[in-house]
């Protein structure tokens, strides 16, 4: 069952420099239940993408066009109300920093009761501080009784963003969106973190959309991968997929350069030559052709033509090369 | 160890006093940031310290370059003491010894030019005159992939992965023996950090440089290191080559770290054991009794807890250098 359908949205924030176009043209399904990952590099447009969903994106001069369906309901078109309705409530968000996330004046106990008084006004003291309670003790905080009396600053990193995970999840949401969860949180925290969020996942059968740049994170938790440059998805794919055939050349790209625990000492690595581009100047045609190494053999197609998603095989890819060239290409880029 | 050491660390220990009494103005406590660290570093090769925020590595990359004064231990480069050191000395060591920073953004001065910024280190030593300071800057620049016509660029103008080159550009000015790099490539994207992993390893062959180089991510460290040090609440629970360490881990959190790091293949994440480590790191302040490490330890005993594990060789490890701390290793 389809819950959310993003349906070519675009997302271009006016700036003194000129226009950002930050999201041009994305379009995806999340099923119930299901966990998506974004994947894509700084200034991909991940984040816009994630924030247009609950419509985060601040600032004086944003302009979103497209259909954002929750239930069939345009998120994009609803009023204020509406959306503050849906925020928390049907679609939670889980931020990357979790001492910026979470309110210094506040106990945390406060926080996770104000997130379901919202949304459930009228509750009792009594039963709101059960509820925090027993928040806390499904996140895996020890001692809540006495700890949600405290200040974020009295706990840890890892025990912040169980905190924020407890605020997003105490109204049961349909749809969970994490922003970097764990970026901020050390190797042996974010696996708690992770472990955390597929055991939370099970529980309430919520549908994740993660967002991240850890093809690592993307490998242990989630069934489908987009991966986004300059503010378009250039491939979409199951996980296994998009590891083992991927379908794009900036996709091999990045799984090249990821350091994988099992390549030698002092092999070289292969990495992605040049930087990715402005958004205010994006490259004419393919927004990666300045830096992918297929583009010349396909003449001058490649920066004039912007290239559209079409189905490679089970995956989808928006490159310009044939199906059957890009699947011999770019296959086994994980068998060197 | 036959190759020659050219950086040395002698049981280095740094204090931070900490919650000064209002009455006495006099520190109520000390964190133990690092204690009693000890390692050689041979020349043209890269000694990588790895571990969680809070261990202490970067405490002891500032302690190696001694921008920050030991507590206790020394430090010695190509055998001299460089804890001794009186001023004027240090001028003329820190030629030798330079630190590229992890954040790019911060440690360029954005209102010098880069070129500026890259002749610091000249200018201060006053090793080349003004014009053979703008022809190696230009020459520096090339080597480490920068335009050399962005020379008058400022530093907002670059990239992080180009800020970062700048960065590494400075700190070759003076041709060092020793760069301490810490966490060089943690604020960069995935695809420009293969970059400057394969700059800096160029570099290392080019010029014969030594690496320390300090990262909290084992997997980017198994590239570049000729050895490894893990770091636990200012200890090094295990160090070695890591070949060893990393197949035949002897140490429970170095094991814990390693399947930790989320691996980028779905086929083998199904399947593998992770051990996830329950808890946080406990404070530097007042750190456990014994062994640092046993309160999150699978494996601790009554013995961990009244005695403290020294560095010894790994049991069976047949003269390949591989030595743990630790009561019970595997």
């Amino acid at each position: 069952m389809t819950l959310l359908s993003v349906q070519d949205l675009r997302v271009t924030f006016g700036t003194a420099d000129g226009d950002v176009h930050a999201v041009k043209g994305v379009s995806f399904d999340v099923a119930a239940g299901e966990t998506v990952a974004i994947v894509g590099e700084s200034g991909s447009g991940k984040s816009v993408t994630a924030n247009s969903l609950l419509r985060l994106n601040f600032g004086a001069d944003v302009r979103t066009s497209g259909r954002i369906l929750l239930e069939g309901r345009d998120v994009l078109a609803m009023s204020e109300d509406e959306v503050r309705a849906v925020r928390g409530r049907d679609v939670a968000m889980i931020f990357q920093d979790p001492l910026t996330a979470l309110n210094p004046f506040y106990t945390v106990g406060r926080q996770i009761a104000e997130a379901y008084e919202v949304h459930h006004p009228g509750t009792s003291k009594k039963d709101l501080r059960e509820i925090a309670l027993d928040s806390l003790r499904k996140v895996g905080i020890p001692e809540p009784t006495k700890r949600v009396d405290q200040y974020p600053h009295e706990f840890s990193g890892g025990m912040r963003q169980r905190i924020v995970i407890a605020i997003a999840l105490v109204n049961s949401p349909k749809i969970l969106i994490a922003d970097e969860p764990t970026t901020a949180l050390d190797v042996t925290v974010q696996a708690q973190i992770l472990e955390l969020i597929a055991a939370m996942q099970q529980e309430h059968g919520s549908a994740v959309v993660l967002i991240t740049h850890d093809l690592g994170v993307v490998a242990e938790i989630t069934e489908r991968v987009m991966v986004m440059y300059a503010g378009r998805v250039v491939e979409s794919a199951s996980v296994v997929d998009a590891f083992a055939t991927p379908t794009h050349p900036y996709t091999r790209g990045l799984l090249k350069s990821v350091k994988s625990l099992d390549t030698g000492r002092h092999e070289r690595l292969e990495s992605i030559p040049g930087i990715p581009p402005s958004l205010i100047k994006l490259p004419s045609g393919c927004p990666f052709h300045p830096r992918c190494s297929f583009a010349s053999s396909l003449g001058s197609r490649c920066s004039t033509e912007v290239p559209e998603l079409r189905a490679v095989g089970s995956s989808s890819s928006a490159c310009h090369l044939p199906n059957e060239r890009l699947l011999d290409l770019l296959g086994g880029a994980h068998d060197r | 160890m036959t190759a020659e050491v050219v950086l040395e660390a002698r049981s280095l220990r740094k204090y931070f006093p900490t919650g000064a009494s209002k009455m006495l103005q006099r520190p109520t406590a000390m964190v133990q940031a690092v204690d009693d660290v000890s390692f050689g570093l041979e020349r043209g090769t890269t000694l990588a310290v790895v571990g969680e925020s809070g261990c202490g590595k970067s405490t002891l990359g500032r302690l190696l370059a001694r921008l920050i004064e030991p507590t206790a231990g020394s430090v010695l480069l190509d055998g001299v003491d460089v804890t001794a050191a009186s001023p004027r000395e240090l001028l003329a060591l820190r030629r030798d010894v330079q630190v590229v920073f992890q954040d790019p953004y911060a440690c360029l001065n954005p209102r010098h030019s880069i070129g500026q910024s890259i002749g610091t280190p000249i200018r201060i030593q006053k090793t080349l005159s003004r014009s053979g300071e703008k022809d190696r800057v230009r020459e520096l620049m090339q080597l480490v992939g920068l335009n050399p016509e962005h020379y008058n660029r400022f530093p907002h103008e670059f990239s992080g992965g180009q800020r970062q080159r700048a960065g590494i550009a400075r700190a070759l000015a003076l041709q060092p023996k020793v760069i301490i790099a810490d966490e060089p490539v943690s604020a960069l994207d995935v695809s420009i950090q293969a970059q400057i992993l394969n700059l800096m390893e160029d570099l290392q062959t080019t010029m014969g440089l030594s690496y320390v180089f300090i990262a909290h991510d084992l997997s980017v460290v198994r590239h570049i290191a000729d050895r490894v040090a893990v770091m636990y609440l200012g200890k090094i629970v295990e160090i070695g080559d890591p070949r060893s360490v990393y197949e035949r881990t002897a140490h429970p959190y170095t094991k814990a770290l390693l399947s930790a790091v989320p691996v980028a293949d779905p086929r083998a994440a199904g399947g593998r054991s992770r051990i996830v480590l329950t808890g946080d790191v406990p404070s530097p302040v007042n750190p456990p009794s014994g062994c640092r490490f046993r309160t999150r330890c699978p494996k601790a005993e009554a013995r961990c807890a009244s005695e403290e594990p020294s560095l010894e060789a790994r049991a069976g490890s047949d003269g390949v250098d591989h030595l743990v701390a630790c009561h019970f290793p595997d």
